[in-house]
């Protein structure tokens, strides 16, 4: 990868679920999932997506695959804005771009065979026959670190590790260009989630895959991303380049997160001062106007209550959105 | 200090209808007064069944097959199960791993907390109700008053591991088992109770055992940690032997799996390749045989003796045995 493109860009993306649909409702309330929210990836490069449980990082990634309708905004793949393609014109771009879940125990089809699960998305884009797709499988499956003899069984007879493998070879089936890999690691053990981690490094290498991942292990996030995004309640609070953002974080809520991790490392965590957070992350039903992590920051001013911050560039690409700056 | 707790040499299994699992195979482990100790390992390595043999409530098809667990001198193994009510939620608390299942959803948040309470001190109603309320606001939940009347699904993660934080330390036990309490929650709420745990364990001067498979946990909380794998302790000693003088290739193997925190290169991360062994039919010798870089015969064939590599740190492996070739770990932790 000499030239590195834009693959994706993200503008002012938003999704709103309305919470009261029926038909006597006088009151539209919205839970504002993503809320004006914009990044970019360029080609080959993975973008880190970090925050609590909540704060919209799982309905950002969804969205951008155009699982879920957005609201309003972009979403520019590679020079074209599919954000208001319709599910035919939408099937092309499904190919490029495919995703891995979080949890490997609920998403492979219990009833199906690894074989099928993984050559299901060939079929459904009519990419091969059937002897091609079941090469595939055999490839993919040795691709991945599993014995293709094993096409035939079962999901219920594989480890969570080796589930997770299976889930990305499905997502590798149709050769995809960006894949958004939501919480790949966290349901594994420590052993296996390095495994699957220089797995992904090693296909994103050898393939030229572009990644969104989204985690809460942010020491993990941190190894495999280029850039790493904040989000807090619905907004892209702080984005910038891995080190950089751990080395300087700006905004008071990605400084009290960055203090949380635990070190594995005794003599560090007993000099590790923590920021503690007061409370949790409130509703984001119909949220307050201004700042939304004001109500548990140390350092809100008037002004946090009244506007809402913007992103502003800090210089070299590290964006934050905070009256502090 | 004072030995709280002593379990020597444990083994447990269970009885399935493919045969016998031996989860634990011979598990010692000592607990002194107002000491917060680490069990690490992944899952299958017989972490929480120990500590589930310990507390007595394993399923219908476990059984100890021997071994003692001395809790205040009295061997907890061969208590009958009337006795044994009288110590667990009383002297010994313990934390589940997940909040949104092991409370009772048809039951108040107050009635939950009272039930110890009027089960083993006696309590009337309204003492119970005062001692609810007051531990509530000890563990950090606002306004408690009104919070015992509601239900658990009216609490949010965060929230529910903290009633069962205080219902673990309602009766102020000696023990508190913790078992994966985080897991399950957010960075910030995970650093909000790991600092409770820690206040109320000066506090209380109670002890902690807190079974975990992150190391960040560990080291944060414990003083001393345990290292489990395949049904066996690997290797013990302080967080700092086994952070920075790991002496088992295990125990090498899980510190190169986690990224780094001094490093801001990156570096590839060392998986340990594998999968743990089938204690159906454990191995005749190391259990960490088939993983190892360093396997040689002996490892195959018999069981590794427990070295004391110094005090207090012991480390079953047979690269400990003085005719073992030197091996070292290419310590990345160490000053640098």
């Amino acid at each position: 990868m000499e030239k590195k493109d834009t693959l994706i860009e993200v503008k002012n993306l938003s999704k709103f679920f309305n919470i009261n649909k029926g038909i006597f409702s006088k009151t539209q309330s919205y839970v504002k999932a993503v809320d004006d929210v914009s990044f970019s990836i360029k080609k080959g490069e993975t973008l880190g997506l970090v925050g609590e449980s909540g704060c919209g990082k799982t309905t950002t990634g969804r969205t951008v695959l155009k699982l879920y309708e957005p609201t309003t905004g972009e979403i520019i793949y590679d020079g074209k804005d599919i954000a208001k393609l319709n599910a035919k014109e939408m099937l092309p771009y499904r190919r490029k771009m495919q995703m891995i879940f979080q949890d490997p125990y609920a998403s492979l089809n219990a009833r199906m065979t690894v074989g099928d699960i993984i050559s299901e998305p060939i079929e459904i884009h009519k990419l091969m026959n059937k002897i091609e797709s079941h090469e595939r499988v055999q490839y993919l499956l040795n691709r991945v670190g599993l014995n293709p003899d094993h096409a035939s069984r079962y999901p219920h007879e594989f480890s969570g590790g080796q589930r997770q493998r299976i889930g990305i070879a499905r997502a590798l089936a149709v050769q995809p260009e960006f894949i958004v890999c939501d919480e790949p690691i966290s349901a594994l053990d420590v052993s296996i989630q390095a495994q699957v981690v220089n797995m992904l490094e090693d296909l994103q290498e050898d393939l030229g895959l572009t990644y969104l991942f989204i985690a809460h292990d942010l020491s993990m996030v941190k190894h495999i991303s280029k850039k790493i995004g904040v989000m807090y309640l619905g907004k892209l609070v702080e984005i910038a380049e891995s080190n950089e953002l751990y080395k300087n974080p700006l905004h008071p809520y990605t400084k009290a997160l960055l203090s949380a991790i635990p070190v594995p490392d005794p003599d560090m965590a007993a000099e590790n001062k923590r920021i503690m957070l007061e409370g949790e992350i409130p509703s984001p039903i119909d949220p307050p106007p201004g700042c939304r992590f004001r109500g548990r920051c140390r350092y809100a001013k008037p002004i946090c209550g009244e506007a809402q911050p913007e992103l502003k560039d800090m210089g070299g690409e590290h964006m934050v959105a905070c009256h502090l700056y | 200090m004072e030995k709280l707790l002593q379990i020597n040499n444990i083994h447990t299994s269970f009885h399935t209808h493919v045969g016998e699992v031996k989860a634990v195979r011979g598990v010692t482990i000592d607990l002194y007064k107002g000491e917060a100790i680490g069990i690490v390992g992944e899952s299958g390595s017989g972490k929480s069944i120990t500590m589930m043999t310990l507390m007595r409530l394993l399923d219908n098809n476990g059984e100890i097959k021997e071994g003692e667990i001395l809790f205040e001198g009295k061997d907890l193994a061969k208590l009958s199960e009337k006795d044994m009510e009288k110590i667990r939620g009383n002297d010994i608390g313990m934390i589940f791993q997940d909040p949104m299942t092991s409370l009772n959803p048809v039951l108040t948040v107050g009635d939950q907390l009272s039930e110890p309470l009027i089960k083993h001190m006696n309590m009337n109603k309204s003492e119970a109700r005062k001692k609810v309320i007051e531990m509530l606001e000890l563990v950090g939940i606002p306004s408690p008053e009104k919070r015992i009347k509601q239900y658990p699904h009216e609490f949010s993660g965060g929230m529910r591991q903290r009633v069962m934080i205080a219902m673990a330390l309602i009766c102020e036990p000696k023990l508190l088992i913790a078992d994966e309490p985080t897991t399950a929650l957010d960075v910030t709420i995970q650093a909000q109770i790991l600092e409770l745990m820690k206040e109320l364990k000066e506090k209380l001067g109670m002890s902690i055992i807190l079974i975990t498979h992150d190391l960040g946990v560990v080291a944060d909380v414990c003083t001393r940690i345990n290292v489990m794998y395949g049904g066996i302790v690997v290797e013990s000693g302080t967080s700092r032997d086994i952070f920075y003088n790991p002496k088992h290739p295990y125990t090498w193997g899980l510190l190169r799996s986690i990224p780094n925190p001094k490093l801001d290169t990156k570096e590839r991360l060392k998986p340990i390749e594998g999968t743990p062994p089938d204690l159906l039919k454990p191995p005749a010798g190391c259990p960490f045989a088939d993983r190892c870089d360093y396997t040689m015969k002996i490892c195959l064939e018999n069981k590794p003796e427990n070295y004391e590599i110094s005090a207090g740190h012991k480390s079953a492996c047979w690269l400990n045995h003085p005719d073992a070739p030197k091996v070292e770990h290419d310590d990345i932790r160490r000053d640098n």
